[in-house]
C-alpha cells in the first residue's frame, strides 16, 4: 500500500506572529518558516507504518509556493520516498487543497492519507475531513493511535471527554493529533540523500482545480490586549482578593 | 435566512456548547435544531424548549447513535437543501462533521467564529489567537463552527418548537464505532465551568498534581485544567488540556498554577474574565495577562491558600 502525506509550510510555531499595520494580514516577510507540527507527526506515523512492513511507499505532497520544496525535502529526509509540489503563489483554501489532494489520490490510489489535524496558521481544521468527503471515504480525525489491520485501520481518537476508537475500511483518511507520536529528526546523511529523491512539480491547473478563494479576508487585527494587573505580596493578600471575587 | 443548528447531545439532554450556537444562529435568522442520534427523543424534546428554536428535526436511527461523520454528514447535507446556513459547535464532534458537510455542499467552512458581523461576515481567530480575521463568504450556503465561549448561552426554557422526524441514508457502511473511554470526573465540565484551577509542568508528577491542585479545586468547586506540558508529561489525561490544540475556555476565574504562559496555552484561556497566576518566575509571560499575580513557590503557596479559603 501507498501512504499519501500532505504537508504545509507555515510560520514556525515558536515565532510570535505580528499583524501588519494596514490590516491586510500577518507579516511573513523574513520570518522563520517550518513544517506544520501536526504534519511532522503525520510523516512520522507514515514512516512507522512502513517500517512495520505495512506500507511500501510514502508520497509527501505540498500545495504552496516554490519554497514549500524545503518542507518536502524535510519530509524526504525524515523517510518519505518521493514528493509532489503543487506550486502556486496564491493562498489556497482547505476546500481547494482537498480537491487537489483528491486528484492526486485518484492517480496514486493510496490506502491511507495521513494529514495533520490543523495548520497552525489558519487554524481551520478542515482539509482532512473535506478530502474524506470528496473521496467518499471514512475519516479518523484527531488520531491518538493508528493501527493498520488487514484492509481496515483502527483509529483511537482524542475527543471531548476522553478517547474513542473507530474502525475504518481502507482507503481511509486519518488526521493526527499531538500525542500520536514524537517525530524523528532528519540526520545529516539523510538530508543529503533526500536531495536526490524525486520531486515532481505540478500546478493546480494540472489537476483542473479552480483555486479561487470562496472567503475574502477583509481585515486582520490584533486581538484585544489584556492589561497586566497587579501583583500581590503574599498568600493572605491573594486569598483576600479571591474572596472579593465572590468565588469562595 | 433559514439556519440549521447541529445539536450536540447525549440522547437525553443538549450540551452547553449547542446553546451558544443557537444564539449565534439566531443572529442570522430562524433557527431549526437537528438532533441526530439513536433513541434521542429526550434530546429532541430538550432542544424544543430552547428559547429561540422554532423547529426541531429528529433523525432517530441506530446509524447516527455514535455520531460517525460518515453517516451523519450525508444526513445533514441532504437536509441543507432547505437551509441557507449550518452552524455547529466547534467541539471535537462539530469539527469532525461540519467540514465533511461543507465539502459535500461544495462550500468553504468558516471555523470557530467569535462574532457575527453581517449576514455573510464573521470574525475568527488565526495563528493561535494572535490575530483576529474578519472574513466574508461568497458561497451560496454557509457552513460555520461556533466558539462556544464567544456567545451567550440560549435559555434552556421558554421555547415551544414542534418536533418533526427527519431521515437520511443511514449507515454508509465504511466505518464503525468500536469503543469509548470516558475520563470520569465528578467536577464541573471544563468548557462550561465558572472557575478553573489549572496546573503546569512545575507540578512535578501526577501524584503531586493531585495533592496540590485537587484540594484547591474542591474548595472552589472548580474544574481542573492543565497545560500541554503537564499532559505530555502524563500528570493528567489529555482532555484536561487547555490551549490551541486542547480546549478553549473562558471561565469567570482562571487560576494558573506553575504555568509559564506559552502562546499555545494563552490561546485557550485568555478570554477568561479574571486570570490569577501563581508562579515563582516573576518574568513568566503569564503575568502579562494575569489580573492578579503572586510570585511564590507553589508548593508552599497553594496549600496555604487552600487552608485559608
Amino acid at each position: 500500500m501507498k501512504i499519501l502525506v500532505p504537508v504545509k509550510r507555515v510560520i514556525d510555531y515558536n515565532v510570535k506572529p505580528r499583524v501588519k499595520a494596514d490590516g491586510t494580514g500577518v507579516d511573513l516577510a523574513n520570518v522563520k518558516m517550518s513544517m506544520n507540527p501536526f504534519d511532522e507527526i503525520a510523516v512520522e506515523e507514515a514512516i512507522r507504518i512502513k517500517e512495520a512492513g505495512k506500507a511500501e511507499e510514502i508520497i509527501a505532497v505540498s500545495v504552496g509556493p516554490a519554497k514549500a520544496q524545503e518542507t518536502l525535502r524535510t519530509a524526504l529526509a525524515m523517510g518519505a520516498d518521493r514528493a509532489i509540489l503543487v506550486e502556486t503563489d496564491e493562498e489556497v483554501e482547505p476546500l481547494a487543497v482537498a480537491k487537489i489532494l483528491k486528484a492526486i489520490a485518484d492517480e496514486e490510489q493510496p490506502g491511507l492519507v495521513l494529514l495533520g489535524k490543523q495548520s497552525i496558521s489558519d487554524d481551520s481544521n478542515q482539509t482532512g475531513q473535506m478530502l474524506a468527503a470528496l473521496m467518499n471515504r471514512p475519516q479518523g480525525t484527531f488520531a491518538n493511535t493508528v493501527e493498520v489491520d488487514g484492509d481496515a485501520v483502527i483509529v483511537k481518537r482524542e475527543v471531548d471527554g476522553g478517547l474513542e476508537t473507530v474502525k475504518l475500511t481502507m482507503p481511509a483518511i486519518v488526521t493526527t493529533d499531538l500525542r500520536l507520536n514524537e517525530p524523528r529528526y532528519a540526520s545529516l546523511p539523510n538530508i543529503m540523500k533526500a536531495k536526490k529523491k524525486p520531486l515532481d512539480a505540478k500546478t493546480p491547473a494540472d489537476f483542473g482545480v479552480d483555486i479561487t478563494p470562496r472567503l475574502t479576508t477583509t481585515n486582520v487585527a490584533e486581538p484585544p490586549v489584556r492589561q497586566a494587573g497587579e501583583k500581590v505580596e503574599d498568600v493572605a493578600a491573594l486569598v483576600a482578593k479571591i474572596k472579593e471575587l465572590g468565588i469562595a | 435566512m433559514n439556519t440549521l443548528v447541529l445539536v450536540e447531545h447525549d440522547n437525553a439532554s443538549v450540551n452547553d456548547a449547542t446553546l451558544a450556537v443557537v444564539t449565534a444562529a439566531a443572529k442570522l435568522g430562524e433557527v431549526t435544531a437537528l438532533v441526530a442520534g439513536s433513541n434521542c427523543g429526550g434530546a429532541a424534546d430538550a432542544a424544543a424548549k430552547i428559547a429561540g428554536v422554532s423547529k426541531v428535526l429528529k433523525a432517530d436511527d441506530a446509524a447516527y447513535g455514535e455520531g460517525l461523520a460518515e453517516n451523519v454528514a450525508p444526513l445533514v447535507a441532504g437536509i441543507m437543501a432547505d437551509y441557507d446556513a449550518l452552524l455547529a459547535p466547534a467541539t471535537t464532534s462539530g469539527k469532525n462533521i461540519a467540514p465533511r458537510v461543507a465539502a459535500m455542499l461544495d462550500v468553504m467552512q468558516i471555523s470557530d467564529i467569535l462574532s457575527v458581523e453581517g449576514p455573510k461576515t464573521f470574525t475568527r481567530p488565526i495563528y493561535a489567537g494572535n490575530a483576529i480575521a474578519t472574513v466574508e463568504s461568497s458561497d451560496a450556503k454557509l457552513v460555520i463552527t461556533v466558539r462556544g465561549t464567544a456567545f451567550e448561552k440560549a435559555a434552556t426554557e421558554g421555547g415551544s418548537a414542534s418536533v418533526e422526524d427527519a431521515s437520511g441514508a443511514g449507515d454508509a457502511g465504511i466505518s464503525s464505532f468500536v469503543s469509548r473511554e470516558v475520563a470520569k470526573s465528578e467536577r464541573p465540565e471544563l468548557t462550561s465551568a465558572k472557575v478553573i484551577v489549572s496546573g503546569g509542568r512545575a507540578l512535578k508528577d501526577g501524584e503531586t498534581f493531585e495533592s496540590i491542585i485537587n484540594p484547591l479545586a474542591d474548595k472552589l468547586g472548580a474544574a481542573i485544567g492543565a497545560s500541554r506540558a503537564a499532559v505530555d508529561a502524563g500528570y493528567v489525561p489529555n482532555d484536561y488540556q487547555v490551549g490551541q490544540t486542547g480546549k478553549i475556555v473562558a471561565p469567570e476565574v482562571y487560576i494558573a498554577i506553575g504555568i509559564s504562559g506559552a502562546i499555545q496555552h494563552l490561546a485557550g484561556m485568555k478570554d477568561s474574565k479574571v486570570i490569577i497566576a501563581i508562579n515563582k518566575d516573576e518574568d513568566a509571560p503569564i503575568f502579562q495577562v494575569a489580573d492578579i499575580g503572586l510570585v511564590a513557590d507553589l508548593f508552599n503557596a497553594v496549600p496555604e491558600m487552600t487552608g485559608a479559603l
